[in-house]
């Protein structure tokens, strides 16, 4: 497996795509941090590139890279690797190459605006570590999505269908479902359904370094433990984890019973 | 070394295989398995590989069952029908990385000779020419000895001088004792170097000889003729000519 | 009695003076003629000075009721055993300094304090340590009295069971300075006391105020930080109060506030800084306050007002990264908000005269959605309520159509800070 994830990586480390990525979060956040000084201005905008674009990009690239390279992968099929190493190597080539153009590209700017050392050192940690958990996490979804459909249109197509969910109208749910039973006590349905979505478990991990503020202002006693001790961060963490190893054990699975 | 029993396999709805059992024992045999488009040539050849996972029945290669197994693919010869291959790569960094997945001794240089690749090593795959991909796609497969060569199409997209030195190649082996199994669409390949004819219809074996056999048993002066034959008595030969719209 | 207290009080300059020239020193230790501060305290005179030598003394209950000066050398203990008062003062020009008092268990019955002045004035408590009192310092109908340099520290767990740092009711001309106060309900708290000042104290993790005002009028508090307590400072039922130059710093919990303004008028609130609390400042039924020149920073909400408020008026103020910047249900009457700066305006400012072109409207819908169900921040910051903020701000339904800024400042306005 090491050796798919050798040549997958030298691959797609030489592709233009990677290098637009890079360039883009590279780009955007010196921008970023030229328009503005104030440290958490840039911190929600980059937010909101990491809650939305990365997994948009990380979807579409998996899928990309997943069909193009159908050809290759039928070569290594006929190699003699165990099936699902060649699944997992290429899979985890496009998650680690999508994570340190990221990296790169928003950790360049930040070394270079001494954010390393100063206070806020925790904030931009976090965010790194979300968009890295959340490219695994949705290169892992759209490495499933592919797997299950080799019509290319029908797995774009899906793949669009759950990011939006994700991203977007799940929240809409979400206030929708609140807002229809605010008489009852919501604190753990709140929480919980935010669990099933990696997008707002990052999301909820970036607020505890921004707005622990305004998040302590709700006692439920769940929020209170969930929200006021490190018991949120290392929840949010751990269900996070838990959510890059599904698609991996699903990758896995699925690729164990395809035809090719 | 390779033998097939029972196997069963349909894709949805769709039966390809039904029930076919095949053996491939005989060292030094070039077996030409036939049959037209989607007969199911290539499933049958990609279950052996394990690429395509048989709905029923037992597939062993060299003793053992091949269900989950991979290290007996070391053993086997592939050549793909269609020869794509990784945009950004070229032919070189192709060759060295299925070198470093099988490290083994390989006797790529010779080969790269043969098709006279040396000027395309360098570029990258996606600017290749059909052809000279095929090209590459034979290096892949023939640099390792090995004794099972499966080749599915293996003159797809050559030109007649690449085909001539492909059928030295084949025939080479077959000298030294291998098995190989090819399909082909091209009846005077078959003619010039099998041994034998499997030939694939409905999902079933509907033929297996020896040409000479195949030849007597339709009384036909080459292959071609005695695959028509063949295929006179299932469907009737004047439909070829009322493909005109009336 | 009471006329001759009267009496007395008129010539005090004139009594201490007199009381000087045969001033005496009685010093307390174990093995000295007054091996305890009551003994001293029983035989000494008015003027005299009590001495008291390092050691822990056991003793409640010591009534001062002379003009006495009482000086502790390197903090001598005195322990009360949790039992009953320690030191109470009836007499006024009383001076106590250098003591370390401890241990005064709680009472439902009377508020139990370490120090305690009674109808007294011209005090001056000093450079003190008080430790695990019910109440430390408690003055009640006292006047012109001088609370410095204390440094106060309780172990309070529940509001319940617990009494103030510094207590004061019906009091006037107070000075409360320099003490650090922490560790009790709340870390000072005045009731009906008037003009007096509060200023350069460290009020921190007290449970319930850092600082609390109840029908108090003309006083006025600077140079505080309240840190970390249940809120930092509460100004009910008071009118007049000059609030200036103080820091408020993570005051976090559900009914946790910076600033907490109810039913106050005619206040002026400038120079503070208000950095990291679930909410800045809290107003409820207050009228004709100015904000100016404040900073508000990461906190949860900057200002959140409810109930009716009329005539508030904020100019000149920084709100920065605060998650809201504003809550209101309403408008309000004649409230006003001009040229703040808010770092989560958006527009521009063509005529280069440093004021935003387009309005700004720090009332957001989520806010909205928040305040009818909390449990929906776990939704902030989400994109999805950004598109829905983003509605609201083309076409407002829920929030106040006319709580706006027409006159944002484009760069933070600068004023001098004098704390940090
Ligand atoms: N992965 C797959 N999923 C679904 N159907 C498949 C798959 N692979 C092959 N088939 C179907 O199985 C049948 C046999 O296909 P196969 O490729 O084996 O034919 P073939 O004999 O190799 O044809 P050709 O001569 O054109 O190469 C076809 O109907 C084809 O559509
Ligand atoms: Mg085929």
């Amino acid at each position: 497996m090491n050796k798919i994830l050798k040549y997958s990586l030298y691959d797609l480390v030489r592709s233009r795509w990677m290098f637009f990525y890079f360039g883009f979060f590279l780009l955007f956040t010196l921008g970023l941090f030229w328009l503005s000084p104030d440290i958490s201005k840039v911190a929600i905008s980059m937010m909101n590139i990491i809650l939305i674009l990365v997994p948009l990009i990380a979807t579409m690239f998996g899928l990309m890279y997943f069909y193009n390279s159908r050809e290759f992968t039928e070569l290594l099929l006929a190699q003699p690797i165990p099936r699902q190493h060649i699944f997992l190597g290429q899979y985890l080539g496009v998650a680690g190459s999508l994570s340190l153009s990221f990296l790169l590209g928003m950790g360049i700017p930040f070394l270079f605006y001494g954010l390393a050392t100063s206070s806020d050192v925790g904030l931009f940690l976090t965010l790194l570590v979300s968009g890295v958990l959340l490219s695994f996490i949705f290169s892992g979804i759209s490495f499933y999505i592919a797997l299950k459909n080799d019509n290319r249109i029908r797995g774009f197509g899906l793949a669009i269908l759950v990011w939006l969910l994700l991203a977007v109208a799940y929240d809409g749910f979400l206030l929708l479902g609140l807002a229809h039973f605010s008489d009852y006590p919501l604190e753990k349905y709140a929480l919980g359904a935010s669990l099933f979505n990696p997008i707002d478990l990052s999301r909820i991990l970036i607020l505890l370094k921004l707005d622990i503020a305004a998040l302590m202002g709700f006692t439920g006693a769940v929020f209170k433990k969930f929200l006021g001790s490190n018991l949120g961060m290392i929840v949010s963490l751990i269900v996070l984890l838990f959510w890059v190893l599904l698609p991996l054990w699903s990758i896995r699975r699925a690729s164990l019973r395809k035809d090719f | 070394m390779i033998e097939i029993e029972q196997l069963y396999k349909r894709f949805g709805k769709n039966e390809v295989l039904k029930d076919l059992s095949l053996a491939f024992r005989q060292k030094g045999i070039i077996s030409a398995i036939l049959g037209p488009n989607g007969s199911g040539k290539t499933t049958l050849i990609k279950s052996i590989l394990g690429m395509v996972l048989p709905t029923r029945g037992r597939i062993r290669a060299f003793g053992e069952d091949i269900r989950g197994r991979w290290t007996y693919r070391d053993k086997i010869s592939y050549l793909p029908q269609i020869a794509r291959f990784p945009e950004n790569l070229r032919a070189t960094e192709l060759f060295d990385m299925v070198k470093d997945l099988r490290q083994r001794d390989t006797r790529d240089k010779a080969l790269i000779e043969l098709f006279e690749l040396e000027e395309h090593l360098q570029k990258p795959l996606a600017y290749l020419s059909g052809g000279t991909r095929q090209k590459v796609n034979l290096v892949l497969t023939f640099m390792y000895d090995n004794p099972v060569y499966i080749l599915d199409e293996p003159t797809a997209g050559l030109d007649p001088l690449s085909i001539i030195r492909l059928k030295q190649l084949i025939h080479h082996e077959k000298e030294c004792g291998k098995i190989v199994l090819l399909t082909t669409h091209i009846m005077s390949l078959v003619e010039d170097i099998a041994d034998e004819v499997v030939f694939l219809l409905d999902g079933h074996i509907h033929y297996r000889g020896s040409i000479p056999q195949l030849k007597a048993d339709y009384q036909a002066s080459d292959v071609e003729q005695a695959i028509a034959r063949l295929l006179a008595g299932e469907e009737s030969p004047e439909k070829a000519f009322t493909l005109n719209p009336s | 009695m009471k006329p001759l207290h009267i009496a007395l009080s008129a010539l005090l300059p004139l009594f201490a003076l007199f009381a000087k020239a045969n001033a005496k020193t009685i010093v307390v230790c174990a093995d000295c003629n007054y091996c305890m501060p009551g003994d001293a305290v029983a035989v000494a005179e008015a003027g005299d000075t009590i001495l008291i030598k390092p050691g822990t003394y056991y003793e409640t209950n010591i009534e001062v009721d002379k003009a006495l000066t009482i000086i502790g050398e390197n903090f001598p203990v005195i322990d009360g055993q949790m039992l009953d008062h320690i030191i109470t003062v009836t007499a006024d020009s009383v001076s106590i300094q250098g003591l370390q008092v401890q241990n005064v268990g709680l009472s439902f019955i009377e508020d139990r304090a370490a120090i305690r002045l009674s109808k007294v004035s011209h005090f001056e408590i000093v450079n003190n340590k008080i430790f695990n009192a019910f109440f430390a310092i408690y003055a009640a109908n006292s006047s012109y009295g001088i609370i410095k340099g204390n440094e106060v520290h309780g172990q309070a767990v529940e509001e319940m069971t617990s009494g103030n740092a510094i207590h004061a009711w019906y009091c006037t001309h107070l000075d409360i300075e320099g003490n650090e106060v922490y560790g009790h309900r709340d870390g000072i708290y005045l009731e009906f006391v008037h003009k007096s000042r509060i200023f350069g104290n460290k009020s921190h993790n007290n449970l319930r105020y850092g600082l609390h005002f109840m029908f108090s009028n003309d006083d006025q508090y600077y140079g505080n930080t309240f840190r970390n307590n249940g809120a930092g400072v509460a100004v009910m039922f008071s009118k007049r109060i000059l609030m200036h130059d103080n820091l408020f710093i993570n005051n976090w919990g559900r009914s946790s506030y910076g600033l907490l303004l109810k039913e106050i008028n005619d206040a002026e609130i400038f120079h503070n800084i208000f950095d990291t609390n679930t909410l800045g400042i809290f107003i409820e039924g207050s009228n004709r306050i100015t904000y100016r020149e404040n900073d508000f920073l990461r906190n949860g909400w900057a200002i959140k007002m409810h109930g009716g408020c009329t005539d508030n008026h904020f100019s000149q103020n920084n709100f920065l990264q605060n998650t809201f910047d504003m809550a209101a249900e309403a408008q309000g009457v004649d409230n006003s908000y001009d040229e703040n700066h808010w770092s989560e305006y958006t527009g521009y400012d063509l005529d280069k005269d440093g004021l935003g072109d387009v309005p700004f409207r720090p009332v957001k819908l989520f806010s909205y959605l928040v305040n009818q169900t909390p449990e929906s921040i776990v939704l902030l910051r989400s994109p999805f309520v950004g598109l829905l903020n983003f509605s609201e701000k083309a076409s407002p339904i829920f929030t106040p159509t006319n709580l706006m800024d027409h006159t944002p400042l484009m760069k933070p306005f600068s004023w001098d800070k004098k704390i940090q």
